[in-house]
């Protein structure tokens, strides 16, 4: 846990694609701090059962946990999106609070705590600092058309799909890593990504379609 | 159910699931989710990517507040930041749900056409076609309703830039396929079709596009105010 607190300026190549990457200079930005991941590996915490105490029992010592380990990667996060400190602060608290107050909403079948902290810190991060609505489904409206039916041993627990991402992640060729990590980590249409990577927009796209493929395969997805 | 034949590429799904695809192709995109299971798994797993690359990621900076600073606010009850604000924005109405049910259009997109479909104001584009905005946007993407009478022939044309088209109701046939209620197309620089209505009432689509259309013929050419929409 303490591990994972560790602040440190430098970019770490390690991890996801990064390994020993041959990354031209011209790519700085490209570079994505990420920890090592034998590093988690042991002393990472279930995120997922912190989330549920803070639901169930309203649990102040997991809710400091989970503020310990996301808070501080949740404001990373906001930067690199191009928030100043005070606003990246300001949003990354809110995130906190709205975990906090929306705890009974998780889903643990669904998605890993870190996925759903993932999409409250994005839609904040939309609203405040891109100025914007992000419009989303709702499954309550009579036009929704829902999902079938699922064989009971079909579903996935969210940390068994965590631990398939994150491996197919890893197994990423580093040109499909790259604009993948450029697509969640920068605020940039795919058409200024491939600018920055001088590369055709085509191959930007065809390359987020094949990592995509790669990640759906590994979490059992048929393919159409 | 779903059997939707046509959907928007991975790499839009992917976008909306990072949350940088802009307002308008979002619009489009949300839309068709609210229809199509498939589609909303593969945005399930794109999120799970974002999940698990903010997990791994190196925090480059500390927070200035503990996790009990946070706690004392909300013992304290103190108004918290507000998380949604409210924008003056009269054509969005979130709202606008179910107890005015227009069937034909899903959350969001009905959040944008508050009124329904009849409360449009629709302009003459060309014979049998007519076409309502429902969005502008800062990037300079246009959201609208295109309602082509069955049986109409549209111009042959090609596209300035690129140009997202979802089917509401009714259907379309052009030389890629068949396009039905939650079917999307996506039409690009390198594209050029000739939709054609089918006959099973007026084939409704919402439309986001960038740029203008390029007629091919001459007879297109005539079409203007079809071009400038």
């Amino acid at each position: 846990m303490l591990q994972s607190l560790t602040l440190d300026n430098s970019p770490s190549l390690a991890g996801f694609g990064f390994r020993s990457s041959p990354a031209p200079q011209r790519l700085p930005k490209a570079m994505i701090p990420i920890a090592a991941p034998e590093a988690n590996a042991v002393l990472s915490p279930d995120f997922s059962g912190l989330v549920l105490a803070v639901a169930q029992r309203q649990d102040k010592q997991a809710f400091a946990q989970l503020f310990g380990h996301y808070a501080p990667r949740v404001k990373s996060y906001l930067m690199r999106h191009g928030a100043d400190d005070g606003q990246a602060e300001e949003i990354a608290q809110e995130t906190m609070l709205s975990l906090w107050r929306k705890a009974g909403m998780f889903d643990p079948s669904k998605a890993s705590a870190g996925t759903w902290i993932f999409t409250i810190a994005r839609n904040l991060r939309i609203d405040a600092i891109r100025k914007s609505r992000r419009p989303e489904f709702d499954p309550d409206d009579p036009a929704f058309v829902p999902d079938r039916e699922q064989a009971a041993d079909d579903s996935m627990e969210a940390g068994e799909m965590s631990v398939r991402v994150r491996g197919a992640l890893d197994s990423l060729p580093e040109e499909q890593a790259e604009v993948v990590k450029l697509s969640f980590f920068e605020d940039k249409p795919h058409g200024e990504i491939a600018k920055q990577l001088d590369l055709p927009l085509g191959t930007v796209k065809s390359r987020l379609r094949l990592a995509m493929r790669r990640i759906r395969t590994a979490l059992g997805e048929k393919e159409e | 159910m779903s059997n939707l034949l046509h959907h928007p590429s991975e790499d839009a799904l992917l976008a909306y699931a990072a949350g940088t695809l802009d307002e308008p192709t979002s619009v489009l995109v949300a839309t068709h989710l609210a229809l199509c299971p498939q589609c909303r798994a593969t945005v399930q797993a794109a999120e799970a990517i974002g999940g698990e690359l903010m997990d791994a990621m190196r925090p480059t900076v500390p927070v200035s507040v503990t996790a009990d600073d946070l706690l004392l606010m909300i013992a304290g009850n103190k108004p918290s930041i507000e998380t949604t604000k409210v924008r003056s924005d009269i054509r969005f109405d979130p709202a606008a749900n179910s107890n005015m049910a227009d069937p034909l259009l899903p959350q969001p997109l009905r959040a944008y056409v508050p009124g329904g479909v009849e409360s449009l104001k629709w302009q003459w584009m060309g014979p049998g076609v007519r076409y309502a905005r429902i969005l502008n946007d800062k990037s300079g993407a246009k959201v609208g309703l295109m309602r082509i009478a069955s049986g109409t022939r549209m111009p042959h044309h090609g596209h300035e830039d690129e140009e997202f088209t979802m089917v509401l109701s009714g259907s379309y046939r052009d030389s890629f396929g068949i396009y039905r209620r939650g079917d999307v197309e996506t039409a690009n620089t390198e594209i050029q079709h000739q939709p054609v209505a089918e006959d099973q009432g007026d084939c409704i689509c919402l439309v986001v596009t960038r740029g203008e259309l390029k007629p091919t013929g001459l007879f297109a050419r005539v079409l203007q105010p079809l071009m400038r929409m």
